[in-house]
Parts: structure tokens; C-alpha cells; sequence
């Protein structure tokens, strides 16, 4: 849509050790603009190993990430700016409020204006407790707060680590919906689950890692 | 579903926007707000380093004399091996929180360089722990018996000083992050490269007391320090991204 140009997340044969562990065996995938790739698999077999190294922080023994047809090496810095990573826990200062937390998380990436922010935040069903400090909310709307953030990057990539853990359901429906509005606007989503994600079947795309 | 349009009209067409990303200036100053915001509320974090040096430097007097004219011959001493061990108490704290609930992660993936963050947040630190012992050093000093001419001298070294405490403090703490309990392993790893600052630093201030000119040691601590500036963040940087990974 809004000119994100065609965009590719596309992994080559990556091989990962962890110690003596071969964790990714030659692991390949190809994500588009307008397309979410389901990560699956039983515990261990990789799926946060995987999107480590797609964020550039695992460097993988063999094979390559290559984003936009590049390989994320080349300029790891450019690569970060068009991607988000939300990880197990929600990176957030329990003694900061919702907003503070977004305010220095987001701020250190991109300048928003406050109307930006607090539209995130109401999508996010966070207006009323925003302002609470992190360490009173609940495990599900501290969840709700790193979405938000998600949002306010306003980045092409999503890579999302269990996204709906801690959701209730209807979090959980939000989840899939901001996914499939993230795609419809020309998004790329990367998302390790245990359960299938709520989201619409055109842009989905499934990738089973098994245990090694 | 107005709301959801109202958000994606807002919201730059993901990542295109590439110059709405704030100047590196404005991301230090970020920084720093953010840690002494965070300092504050959790202010024990703060005074705990503070303590041990009023303890010690107080405890000196008791336990060899209460004569202010020998004192005033160890005065520099005391000061001195106190803030530096005061300045190794506050440093585990420096990268440990935010490694731990996820924020450092972020910030090595948000496009910027980690070198700059880093020497805010070490910056950031030094303001909350340095600087409160350095305008604690003349008081402390004052108690020891040393002449009011020699504070500030003593009040310069110390600054200088425990600069190069927080950078190099900074470089223990990123190469520690992976490590349970780091504190020990933290002071093995600084203390060794601390040893010029406090000879430095001992010099100076026993200088000042005796009445001569210190411009000579104060120098060479400033050196230090410089060289800190240019080479810790680097360092610090390099550590914690081998440790995230």
C-alpha cells in the first residue's frame, strides 16, 4: 500500500550450533510483503533460535538471511531500522508506566507525535492503565503495552516470539487482527507459536521446525 | 474500526520514513532522562555506593587515630582506595537491569549505534554515582584533616577519576553480562586496569594536602579519562553484542 515497496525475508540454508547442539539444520524460508510466516514445532527445535538469527543477533555457521535481496550482514544497521523484534518477555522497565516505557523504547528509533502514540495505545485496549507503572499491570496487559510499541515502530518486518502468550482470548484475536492489518498495508511477519495464530489464511505461509 | 484507519494514516508507511529517526543527540539526551528517571525510582541503587564511602572513609579515624595531623598523612590514601571500591560496588548495576528484562536487546536492534547508547547510559551513570562521591570526596576529606586549600584539588581528581571508574566499569559490565553473580568477577576484571587512576589520583590529592602543585597527576587523570571516552564504548559496545547473541 503506502509505497512499502515490495519487500522479501528470505533465509538460505542456515545451519546453527548452540555448543555441541546442531539447532537449525539448514533451515530455508521465503516471506513477502503481505505474507506471515508461522513458525511451529515442539519445544526446542528452534523457533527462537530462528528468529534470533534473522534479527542479527545469532550469527549462524552456515547459510545466510538476506532481506530485500541483501544479506542482512552487509548492514545489519539499515536492516535493524525496518524491523521490530518482540521477543518472550515484554522489554519493558517495571518502574517506568506504559507510556514512559514506549516513549524511551520507541523514541530511541523514531520520532511520533503523542496523537501517534496514544492511537497505538487504544488499539491496544491500554488508554485507561498506560499510565500505571509497568510493575501493577497484568502479565497479559503488559503484553497489550509491547504491542503497542510494535505498532508506534510503524516498520516493514515483524518478528514476533509467542506473541499471544499471556493474551486472553479476545488478546488473542487482537493479535491476528493487527498481523492482518500489518499485512494488508504491505507487511512482512515472522511469528514462532504453539497455538495457530488468528489470523487469515491468504497471507499465511507454515514452516515445522522438528526436534534435532 | 475509524480508530484502526486513523492509526495507519498516521503511522508512515512503514519504515520508508527513514528521516523522521531522531538525531543522535536527541537519542543520548533520551537515554539519559531515561536511566536517571529509572535511577530515581529505585534510589537505594544510588545511595548504597555513597554509604559504603562515608563508612569507610569515617571508620579510618576510629580505628588508627583521632589525630588530625596524622591523618592527614593517610587522608589521600583512604579517599581514594574507599571511591575507588565505593565506584566498583555501583558498576554491576550498570548494564544489569536492562539486560535482564530485555531492554538492551532492544536498543542493539534499533538501527542505532550501540557505542553512542552505551556512552549515554555510562554517562548516565557516571552522574549518578561519580559525581555524588566526588562532592563527597572534600567532605570526607575535611573529616581526615586535611586543609581546606587542598579540596579542590581533591574535588578534581576525583571527578577525573571516577570518569575513568564508570568507562572502565562499562567494559567489565558488557564483557560480565552473560555471568550469574558477576559482582565478583567484575572487581577482578576492573580493579587491575583501575590501578593507574588510583596512583594517579593518590598523587594528586596528596599533593594538594602538602601544599604543592598537582597539575602534573591531575593531567595525567584527565588523559585517562580521554583515553576512556574514545576506546571503553567501543569495547562496552563489542561485549554486549557478543553477549546477546
Amino acid at each position: 500500500m503506502t509505497g512499502i515497496s515490495e519487500a522479501t525475508l528470505k533465509g538460505e540454508s542456515v545451519h546453527l550450533w548452540r555448543g555441541e547442539r546442531h539447532v537449525l539444520r539448514g533451515v530455508g524460508f521465503t516471506v513477502s510483503s503481505g505474507e506471515c510466516l508461522q513458525l511451529t514445532g515442539p519445544n526446542g527445535a528452534g523457533k527462537t533460535s530462528l528468529l534470533r538469527t534473522v534479527c542479527g543477533m545469532s550469527y549462524p555457521e552456515a547459510g545466510r538471511i538476506c532481506w530485500r535481496g541483501q544479506d542482512i550482514r552487509d548492514d545489519l544497521p539499515a536492516f535493524h531500522t525496518e524491523m521490530a523484534y518482540l521477543g518472550h518477555e515484554p522489554p519493558l522497565k517495571m518502574e517506568l508506566t506504559g507510556r514512559e516505557n514506549l516513549h524511551y523504547w520507541v523514541g530511541v528509533r523514531r520520532r511520533y507525535a503523542r496523537a501517534q502514540l496514544d492511537g497505538a495505545l487504544e488499539r491496544v485496549g491500554g488508554q485507561r492503565w498506560a499510565d500505571r507503572p509497568v510493575r501493577t499491570l497484568s502479565a497479559g496487559q503488559k503484553r497489550r503495552v509491547a504491542l503497542a510499541g510494535l505498532l508506534l515502530m510503524a516498520v516493514p518486518l515483524w518478528l514476533l516470539d509467542e506473541p499471544t502468550t499471556n493474551l486472553d482470548v479476545e488478546g488473542q484475536r487482537l493479535v491476528g487482527t493487527l498481523i492482518d492489518e500489518h499485512l494488508a498495508a504491505g507487511g512482512l511477519a515472522m511469528a514462532a507459536v504453539h497455538h495457530p495464530l488468528a489470523v487469515s489464511e491468504r497471507g499465511l505461509r507454515r514452516l515445522e521446525l522438528g526436534v534435532v | 474500526m475509524s480508530d484502526v484507519n486513523v492509526l495507519h494514516a498516521t503511522l508512515p508507511g512503514a519504515g520508508l520514513e527513514h528521516s523522521s529517526a531522531p538525531s543522535a543527540l536527541a537519542v543520548a539526551r533520551l537515554m539519559l532522562e531515561r536511566d536517571l528517571r529509572l535511577a530515581f525510582r529505585k534510589s537505594s541503587q544510588l545511595v548504597q555506593p555513597l554509604a559504603f564511602f562515608a563508612m569507610v572513609t569515617t571508620l579510618f579515624p576510629l580505628a588508627i587515630t583521632p589525630e588530625l595531623s596524622r591523618l592527614r598523612h593517610i587522608a589521600s590514601g583512604v579517599l581514594w582506595a574507599a571511591a575507588l571500591l565505593a565506584s566498583l560496588l555501583a558498576l554491576e548495576f550498570l548494564f544489569r537491569d536492562d539486560a535482564q528484562d530485555g531492554t538492551l536487546e532492544q536498543y542493539a536492534l534499533s538501527g542505532r549505534a550501540l557505542t553512542g547508547l552505551l556512552s549515554a547510559k555510562t554517562a548516565a551513570h557516571w552522574l549518578l554515582t561519580g559525581l555524588p562521591l566526588a562532592l563527597m570526596a572534600p567532605l570526607a576529606g575535611v573529616a581526615l584533616g586535611v586543609p581546606t586549600g587542598a579540596l579542590p584539588g581533591i574535588l578534581a581528581s576525583v571527578t577525573l577519576g571516577t570518569v575513568t571508574m564508570s568507562l572502565l566499569g562499562a567494559v567489565g559490565a558488557a564483557l560480565t553480562l552473560g555471568v550469574r553473580r558477576a559482582g565478583a568477577l567484575l572487581s577482578l576484571l576492573t580493579l587491575p586496569l583501575a590501578i593507574p587512576v588510583l596512583i594517579f589520583g593518590a598523587h594528586a590529592t596528596q599533593l594538594a594536602i602538602r601544599g604543592e602543585p598537582y597539575g602534573a597527576s591531575l593531567t595525567l587523570l584527565a588523559a585517562l579519562a580521554v583515553f576512556g571516552m574514545t576506546l571503553a564504548p567501543l569495547a562496552a559496545a563489542a561485549a554486549v553484542r557478543i553477549n546477546l547473541e
